[in-house]
């Protein structure tokens, strides 16, 4: 048996408690060590990527136990494709915490940064779902800490609205859970595929609660209307690099309702079908034009990037919603986009609010580097509202080229559109109050002159910013091949007898 | 037996959620306590309810036995809401701390300095 797929769970695992307990007190020692734990996870799961690039399902049976008994953990594309997507955004993020010194304003930021990876990789790796539930509430409290790093006033209200908001979510969860045992007899995510379309329509209404349940516990992390009003002011109040590596926690969200809604309650089946895709879609429609709006009308920086992540997060629902290989094709596309745009975004306004000292939007004379930081903004932005030239053109038109159902074509392409064109509305007010409209004011340097002017930025700070944005160039460039990859990704997704057949099938080696 | 259990849980529910939306910490963290509680009973409940049953099969394989795997479940949500109730304390206490005040609702956009005169 392969020991590799546990690798991305057990590596962050064994450098967490060795950061917090060993290295506590150094720092340099702290960030050597967690950069090491980043670097062996990427390495770990390219190696991971490569091995599921053949297609086939790759069970790691934890204790040696078979499927429905034992819990187990399934590389996929799908899941390969998330492990590397979370390591190469952990690596990104962790250059910056540590270039910008924000690792070391508060304690213990390497072991909870750690723990977070743990619980991402977890969550994507797991096949059984109360192991989902497990992995969800370790992300849930390394992020809790990682959320009020560093302290401060409305950073510590930020932070108890958003563990309040996630701790309802746990229980809603572990009802959904209690709700599918005890109508099907397994939480594995195999064997329900098999139990669940067993069931007649007519008496699956348990299973349907659950399904929608569920729906509604993931539509929390992936800040979804109506429970996304969390996001913004969490994102706003986090530390920026927190917020970046937040990006893919909303993923995690969409990840579940991917594979839970397509494997388990999947399109054809009697009992819930077109229960996930109706509800999902008027869902996802009114997320977008609440992050449009909210990018349009936000009075700060942190908050209108929070809001652009809403919308971005609605129109990648919007594309699952239709769960057809194609739509997915695009959704895992976009996902992909979305991580690295929203990620790039934080990191640079991360740069500017630090050297203005507010992210209110409002000009204030220019301080150090004006230009380059005005050009980073620029591109993330044209990124972040799907502009050409960088991957969000392409994503958008891949998500609308897939929605062509009449009945869903008009609203989507109407909101996703609408929502675009508010959004770079938004970041055009923006960027030139921040970068354009503060040149014109005057420098009093008469008065500022016992304030020394903020340091220029040097080459680490900018470079994880800059490999951010070239990462959504790289997506561009090459989208033929990574659609092509991504088509196979969504082809292995909806086949579910070959998932069934591969977790559940007898253990030949034991 | 049933009917108490399910209003157990049901009042434990109506409870929690009641106090989940005071939105003052202390209420909200006694109104988690609850709604964790109310979905242990559930956890429990979906196993079927049995009375003077082991949990595990005897040695001939021939006894009644119930569900093991709820109180598997039961037994790692317990835990997991027991430390998430510690941290919700602490977090709660940090911030009544360092705001004065113990709302949990903030408007993400109406900050201090965002009405302040301009420099």
């Amino acid at each position: 048996m392969m020991h590799w797929i546990i690798l991305p769970v057990v590596l962050p695992a064994m450098f967490a408690p060795l950061i917090g307990f060993v290295m506590r007190w150094d720092i340099t020692l702290a960030r050597a060590a967690s950069v090491t734990a980043t670097v062996l996870l990427l390495a770990v799961s390219i190696g991971l990527a490569v091995m599921a690039v053949d297609g086939d399902t790759h069970i790691y049976r934890l204790g040696n136990w078979p499927a429905p008994f034992g819990i187990v953990l399934v590389l996929d594309r799908l899941s390969a494709l998330m492990v590397l997507l979370t390591a190469a955004l952990a690596l990104v993020v962790l250059v910056h915490a540590i270039a910008t010194g924000w690792d070391n304003r508060g304690r213990h930021f390497h072991a909870l940064f750690q723990f977070q990876l743990m619980g991402i990789c977890g969550a994507f790796l797991t096949g059984d779902i109360f192991n989902l539930f497990v992995f969800f509430e370790i992300l849930l409290i390394a992020s809790y800490g990682l959320m009020i790093h560093s302290g401060g006033k409305d950073r510590m209200r930020a932070g108890l609205q958003y563990v309040v908001m996630n701790l309802a979510g746990s229980t809603l969860f572990l009802f959904a859970l209690g709700t599918l045992y005890a109508s099907t007899g397994t939480l594995n995510i195999a064997d329900l595929a098999v139990r669940i379309p067993q069931i007649p329509a007519e008496e699956a209404s348990l299973v349907r609660v659950a399904a929608i349940l569920l729906m509604i516990v993931f539509a929390v992390k992936a800040a979804l209307f109506p429970v996304q009003f969390w996001l913004p002011a969490t994102y706003a109040n986090a530390p920026a690099p927190v917020a970046a590596l937040f990006a893919i926690m909303t993923k995690v969200g969409a990840y579940a309702i991917l594979r839970v809604h397509t494997v388990v309650f999947g399109p054809d089946v009697p009992g819930t079908e077109g229960l996930a895709n109706s509800w999902l879609f008027i869902a996802s429609i009114v997320t977008i034009a609440i992050g449009a709006i909210g990018v349009l009308g936000a009075k700060r920086l942190m908050t209108q990037i929070g809001f652009s992540a809403v919308g971005s997060m609605g129109t990648l629902l919007v594309a699952i919603s239709a769960f057809t290989p194609t739509a997915t094709t695009a959704a895992l596309y976009y996902m992909v986009h979305s991580t690295f745009a929203a990620a790039c975004l934080f990191l640079i306004a991360d740069l500017v609010v630090t050297r203005r000292g507010t992210d209110v939007l409002r000009p204030i004379a220019p301080t150090v580097q004006n230009g380059l930081f005005a050009a980073l903004f620029f591109g993330s932005a044209i990124a972040m509202a799907g502009m050409p030239p960088l991957s969000g053109f392409l994503g958008k038109l891949l998500v609308m080229d897939a929605l062509r159902e009449p009945g869903a074509m008009g609203w989507a392409w109407g909101a996703i559109l609408i929502g675009s064109l508010v959004t770079i509305l938004g970041f055009a007010r923006a960027g030139s109050t921040l970068f354009w409209k503060s040149t014109a004011m005057p420098v009093d340097d008469a008065e500022d002159e016992a304030v020394p002017p903020p340091n220029a930025a040097t080459a680490l700070e900018v470079a994880p910013t800059m490999i951010a944005l070239a990462m959504l160039a790289a997506l561009a460039v090459f989208a033929g091949p990574a659609t092509t990859y991504l088509q196979n990704t969504s082809a292995q997704l909806f086949d579910r007898a070959g998932y069934i057949a591969a977790v559940l099938e007898p253990n030949e080696e034991s | 037996m049933e009917i108490i259990v399910a209003s157990t849980v049901g009042v434990l529910t109506a409870g929690g959620v009641y106090l989940l939306l005071r939105l003052r910490t202390f209420a909200v963290i006694l109104g988690l306590a609850l709604l964790s509680y109310a979905v242990n009973v559930f956890l429990f409940a979906s196993g079927r309810l049995a009375i003077d049953m082991s949990p595990i099969l005897n040695k001939y394989g021939d006894g009644v036995y119930t569900d093991p795997l709820p109180q598997a479940l039961v037994l790692t949500a317990i835990v997991i809401s027991f430390g998430m109730t510690a941290v919700l304390v602490m977090i709660g206490l940090g911030a009544y701390l360092e705001a004065g005040s113990d709302e949990i609702n903030i408007d993400p956009n109406a900050e201090d300095d965002a009405t302040e005169p301009q420099a």
